[in-house]
């Protein structure tokens, strides 16, 4: 029986009249790679903020676990603590080497000793490549590099369950791949992962489940097989010819 | 008396002019600093308060408020004139070193509290932690030309009988007849004081700047 981490019901989030989306039902268990798919504005990256509570959902409610999140009272950071969190941008810390970003976390939110948070932080960092890289700035790593750092500073603080936002849309091509590297090494290493992206390649070869979102709706989820091959909605099959057509461009252009 | 002597006359007022900007910038910064923070973070009736004290003491000219200061403070404590006017310089430098540090504080992304707060540090922490330390390092070069503007003011408490470098000039002007020697002699010192203090915070810009690859 599979245990679930995330469970999501009837979430709805509107800013004003403007509705984000609406009586949303997601379940994600544990050690699963679910990756979000659909254009852009359906509310994809609304939702993973609305998960770690970055944001506030209008309705419904959200389980971590057997704890209801969106409940009133609930301790905010200790919520974020177990949920990882990747951005687009990266938005690493600037002023800190690669080591202080993924140490920052652990000495002031976990409390751990100076020398326990190094040391974890270097496992953190070699677990992503960038060990070597430890003592320098963001303004002098890659964007590859860069995002790396930011899974790693997520990874460290032992989350339950990561999120990513697009986490290679503002990417170079040549530096897509290492970063989906580390993220494949991470879903194979059972991590539960929700990831928002525009990979197909990467879709369809790691995750469990692929939801299909357009307009603030899930129009369809299933396996990548199921997507991919029979999709039961002509929507999907629409969306994921047009995506796979672009990605297979950019391919094209990197080489 | 020559131009040694003048020198030496008026510099043993440096002392009183160091001190006074010793006082009055680190309480403005202080002040300035919690303000701020007050003013970005605090929420909309505590930004519009902090946007009143700011008009008000950047509204008005330091001398005059620093008369205003003096005579209300001393009438309730009892506070010599050198820390009177330290002090009255101090909260008038408040409200533009307010304006510093609020500008350094909105031009940090709030895209950096955000990833903090992800990270599971709390508001405070946040903004302690990541905010702060970049709004410091955008907040020098303006905050350097702030330290240039107390110094110079500095020079306003001769209006309350403190003997540093203006009242000194002023004092052996009148006693030797040679006016011009007296105020060009302090004009030097405070250029002086001006330029090693400009160079010293270019120096600790250049120390806390963060290395990146062009």
């Amino acid at each position: 029986m599979p245990k679930p981490i995330l469970t999501i019901k009837n979430l709805t989030k509107t800013y004003g009249q403007n509705v984000i989306f609406q009586h949303l039902d997601l379940t994600v268990n544990e050690g699963d790679t679910i990756v979000i798919i659909g254009p852009s504005g359906t509310g994809k990256s609304t939702l993973l903020r609305c998960i770690n509570l970055l944001t506030r959902p209008n309705e419904g409610q959200i389980w971590l676990d057997d704890l209801e999140i969106t409940a009133k009272g609930t301790d905010e950071d200790q919520v974020r603590q177990h949920i990882g969190m990747v951005f687009q941008n990266f938005l690493l810390f600037n002023h800190l080497t690669a080591l202080g970003n993924v140490k920052l976390g652990l000495t002031r939110v976990k409390h751990l000793s100076d020398e326990a948070a190094t040391e974890k932080a270097m496992r953190e960092l070699n677990r992503v490549g960038l060990a070597d890289r430890a003592n320098h700035y963001p303004g002098q790593l890659s964007g590859g590099q860069q995002q790396r750092v930011g899974i790693a500073r997520a990874l460290a603080m032992d989350p339950r369950v990561m999120l990513f936002d697009e986490p290679t849309s503002a990417l170079d091509p040549e530096l897509i791949g290492e970063v989906l590297e580390v993220m494949r090494q991470l879903s194979l290493d059972g991590m539960t992962m929700l990831v928002v992206t525009h990979e197909m390649g990467f879709a369809r070869e790691v995750a469990d489940r692929i939801v299909f979102m357009e307009k603030g709706y899930i129009v369809e989820e299933g396996s990548p097989d199921e997507m991919f091959n029979h999709p039961k909605f002509d929507r999907t099959r629409e969306f994921l010819w047009k995506i796979t057509e672009l990605y297979g461009k950019k391919e094209k252009e990197a080489e | 008396m020559d131009f040694g002597q003048f020198i030496s006359y008026i510099g043993s007022g440096t002392v009183y002019t160091v001190g006074v900007t010793l006082i009055a910038l680190p309480s403005g910064l202080l002040i300035g600093t919690i303000l701020a923070l007050l003013y970005v973070y605090g929420g909309k009736a505590a930004a519009r308060i902090m946007n009143i004290y700011s008009t008000v003491f950047r509204g008005i000219p330091p001398v005059v408020l620093l008369f205003i200061l003096f005579f209300a403070v001393s009438k309730g404590i009892n506070l010599s004139a050198f820390w009177a006017g330290s002090l009255s310089l101090g909260v008038v430098s408040s409200a533009y070193q307010m304006e510093i540090i609020r500008g350094a504080l909105l031009s940090v992304s709030g895209d950096q509290l955000m990833a903090a707060r992800a990270v599971g540090l709390s508001r405070m922490q946040a903004i302690r932690n990541v905010v702060l330390p970049q709004a410091v390092r955008l907040a020098i070069p303006p905050w350097s030309n702030e330290a240039a503007i107390v110094i110079k003011d500095s020079s306003l408490v001769y209006a309350l009988g403190v003997p540093e470098i203006l009242r000194r000039a002023q004092l052996i002007g009148a006693s030797s007849q040679q006016y011009l020697l007296a105020y060009l002699s302090a004009a030097v010192i405070y250029f002086l004081l001006v330029s090693l203090t400009t160079r010293l915070l270019n120096q600790l810009e250049q120390k806390l700047s963060i290395p990146s690859n062009p």
